[in-house]
């Protein structure tokens, strides 16, 4: 039965094979009128030489697992053993109806929006100023950068240990200025806990911000802010009418990936409150860990990874062809 | 167009490295390793004495059994879990490995990946006696346990004596009232790693052992039913306790026993009076002090008090501990090492040198440490040693046990819902 099946599957392979071999020696035998249609099969021939490794390891690190989550996100499935119970919608009826997941999605939007509007006006602000001719400004951008380089859980442990009840350095600052700090510290009250998170994750990443701003307004030619200053606008004005307008691509880019990286939140959360505590902190990604790798609930876990993957995915192609369309449009 | 079909290809590129998270390989059934001569053993003793015992008892096999070889493998705890989880799904397990029993090991037997050792090591089993039951399924035994501990409480007797307590508590009103002198020396009295959950859910696993039969949990163990009216007590004796705010600040995420701010720290450091937890905390809190002495002689233990009008037996302890299994696929002669690791002598060097709580019992007088000794007592007194929930259960329901447990630690569960939400996450296993 097998060994019949084998020949039959390979069939079909055999003859595409033959089929373009004697496509080949029919191309090579007319000459010179061939050669445009040669070249071009040379050059694809070639293009997927060069490509082929960087192709093969999408297909088995990107788009084998995505399949093979999306596959187990159909079974109910305890991480060994064949996937033989076959359970339909379930595990996503099981997801979306989870409290925990739903609240997940609302902190991950909260994360998504909040870091808009917050660190989209702070990070232009401070790249308009480290713009400017002023003193320490290599240092200034160095100190604000670094966050971005450091490693995210080597930030997160430093921040969990700033963040100590108590005995935490934060919370003595605070303290010996008279200033109140909750009862439980600042990643043990759920209702402080995320924008605790959050908080951290701006000084994290601000910098990333401040250095594309900072990139693109090198891209904004000095003749236009010249001539404006002649014609005697304020430093305020040059900015509003001519930096900013043509630093929009650039900010358009960052809010996407911004949005992106909030939708996938997880080391500085899983470092800081493990998504706790009472579930004040989970993100998508944290739930999906949780269910998949520590409950081995994989089937779950892969609803939830397909759920996520589809929100991001809508939410990037709706990026794309209301918000980012411009910018490519006529590149 | 061609441009549109291009960015549409980067979006599909760029979100798809959402979906890589939970992406792991599917099921495979390639045979265990080596021929039938050669065992793999994988074992997490991996300091010394513990890496040296056992290669010296691996040797000793090979001595006793011509022609047969052992690999022993010797992995830190956590890669042992992790290259464990990878090996079931591979399906190609070691030999002779560590089982934790209860939902997980039921889970390894169902999908015939563990070999029933019921009748050729039953002479073993017998003298084990009670710990055995979570290591069984449907009453046959498929792994035997080799270091099984008790959880209860750690303390710091300098610190009672200095609050002026004479006597350990023994019941939950000698414990609030134990909570309220502490607090009234400014002492805090317990610290609380509930950031891990388990070290909060094993509050509700005691107060459940105390408050419902042997046989309701038993049962429950099987029919995942938690209708009994006990379990709702459980939550209601607990709340009591959480109501007196024993625990350190910022409880909610201190973790378990990492770092000198985790739970086992606070009580390591001195901070704090006492701790709920299992057996291994000696060893824990000699790793996050500098001296590396832990408490020293200040290490104290009582065991959980007893809960008024509980129909549990207040002799009973919440415990679990590491058993060997064999795989499947294993030779015979896998079957013979993992025996000759239950002798008398193999469990007595065990003790000696430290390694765990043996459970035969002609070991048991060669453990050294006072703490410890104590703890052994306490369990071979007991009646019966309630494998812990979470594991018992296994991931998935233990999971949303803990989950609910934690909640009510936030203050944000009713006693009720504890058991809700894990009858729920029951049914939907079933």
């Amino acid at each position: 039965m097998t060994s019949q099946g084998a020949v039959t599957a390979a069939d079909p392979g055999a003859a595409v094979t033959r089929r373009a071999s004697a496509r080949r020696v029919t191309g090579r035998t007319p000459g010179g009128t061939g050669r445009p249609g040669r070249d071009r099969g040379r050059k694809r021939l070639e293009i997927l030489f060069f490509v082929a490794p960087a192709l093969a390891l999408m297909a088995v690190f990107v788009v084998y697992p995505v399949f093979s989550a999306a596959r187990m996100s159909f079974y109910r499935w305890k991480g060994f053993g064949p996937m033989v119970d076959f359970v339909g919608l379930q595990n996503y009826a099981r997801v979306l109806a989870d409290d925990v997941f739903t609240d997940a999605v609302v902190h991950n939007f909260v994360i998504v929006f909040a870091s808009i509007l917050v660190q989209l006006p702070l990070g232009l602000a401070l790249a308009l100023l480290l713009n400017r001719r002023i003193r320490g400004r290599g240092l200034l951008r160095t100190i604000i950068f670094v966050p971005y380089v450091l490693a995210e859980v080597i930030a997160g442990v430093v921040w969990f240990q700033l963040l100590q009840p108590r005995s935490g350095l934060l919370e003595t600052m605070l303290t010996s200025v008279g200033v109140p700090v909750p009862e439980q510290g600042f990643l043990g009250t759920p209702d402080l806990a995320l924008a605790t998170v959050f908080v951290v994750l701006t000084w994290k990443y601000l910098g990333l911000a401040v250095l594309l701003f900072l990139a693109g307004l090198q891209g904004v030619p000095d003749e236009l802010s010249e001539a404006a200053q002649l014609d005697g606008a304020s430093w305020w004005q040059t900015q509003r009418r001519i930096a900013i307008p043509l630093l929009a691509p650039t900010i358009r880019t960052w809010v996407f990936l911004s949005m992106i990286g909030s939708l996938q939140l997880f080391d500085m959360v899983w470092i800081l409150t493990g998504g706790g505590p009472a579930n004040a902190t989970t993100t998508m990604a944290t739930y999906l860990v949780s269910q998949g790798t520590q409950r081995s609930n994989f089937g779950i876990a892969g609803a939830a990874s397909v759920v996520l993957f589809l929100i991001g995915f809508a939410l990037a192609v709706a990026y794309q062809f209301l918000v980012l369309r411009r910018d490519t449009k006529d590149a | 167009m061609r441009r549109s079909g291009r960015t549409a290809l980067s979006v599909l590129c760029s979100s798809a490295v959402l979906l890589t998270a939970t992406a792991c390989g599917g099921g495979g059934d390639s045979a265990s390793g080596g021929d039938d001569n050669t065992i793999t053993w994988w074992h997490n003793s991996n300091n010394e004495p513990g890496k040296g015992y056992y290669e010296q008892v691996a040797a000793d096999f090979e001595e006793a059994h011509p022609g047969v070889e052992v690999e022993v493998v010797a992995m830190a705890h956590e890669d042992m879990v992790d290259k464990l989880e990878a090996a079931f799904q591979s399906g190609d397990v070691p030999d002779v490995y560590m089982e934790r029993g209860g939902g997980e090991l039921a889970d390894h037997v169902e999908a015939g990946m563990v070999r029933d050792l019921s009748e050729d090591a039953a002479e073993e089993i017998d003298q084990i006696g009670g710990s055995v039951a979570g290591w069984q399924v449907e009453d046959k035994t498929y792994a035997l346990p080799f270091s099984v501990g008790v959880v209860g409480f750690w303390y710091n007797t300098e610190l009672f004596q200095q609050a002026g307590i004479t006597a350990p508590p023994t019941t939950m009103e000698e414990l609030a009232s134990t909570i309220e002198t502490l607090k009234g020396a400014g002492i805090t009295p317990i610290s609380l790693g509930a950031g891990d959950k388990w070290p909060a859910a094993h509050y509700w696993y005691y107060t459940a052992v105390r408050s419902c039969s042997e046989d309701v949990l038993t049962d429950a163990v099987t029919s995942l039913d938690f209708s009994d009216p006990c379990f709702v007590q459980a939550g209601e004796e607990l709340q009591t306790l959480i109501d007196t705010e024993p625990f350190n600040p910022g409880f909610l995420t201190t973790p378990a026993q990492e770092g000198a701010t985790s739970a086992s720290g606070l009580l390591a450091t001195g901070q704090v009076a006492m701790e709920l937890t299992g057996h291994w905390e000696p060893g824990v809190m000699q790793g996050l002090t500098e001296d590396g002495q832990g408490l020293g002689d200040k290490t104290g233990w009582f065991p959980f008090p007893a809960v008024d009008g509980g129909e549990g037996d207040p002799e009973a302890q919440l415990g679990g501990g590491d058993a060997w299994a064999v795989s499947q696929e294993a030779p015979d002669a896998a079957v013979d090492l993992v025996k000759y690791l239950l002798s008398d002598e193999v469990q007595t060097g065990f003790a000696e040198n430290d390694m765990g709580l043996p459970t035969i019992p002609a070991a048991g007088g060669a453990v050294s440490d006072p703490a410890l000794a104590q703890l052994l007592e306490v369990r071979d007194a007991a009646p019966y040693v309630q494998l812990y929930f979470d594991t018992a259960f296994g991931a998935s329901v233990g999971g949303a046990m803990n989950d609910a447990i934690a909640l009510m630690f936030a203050g944000e569960a009713t006693p009720q819902d504890i058991v809700d939400q894990t009858q729920q996450a029951a049914d939907q296993e079933q």
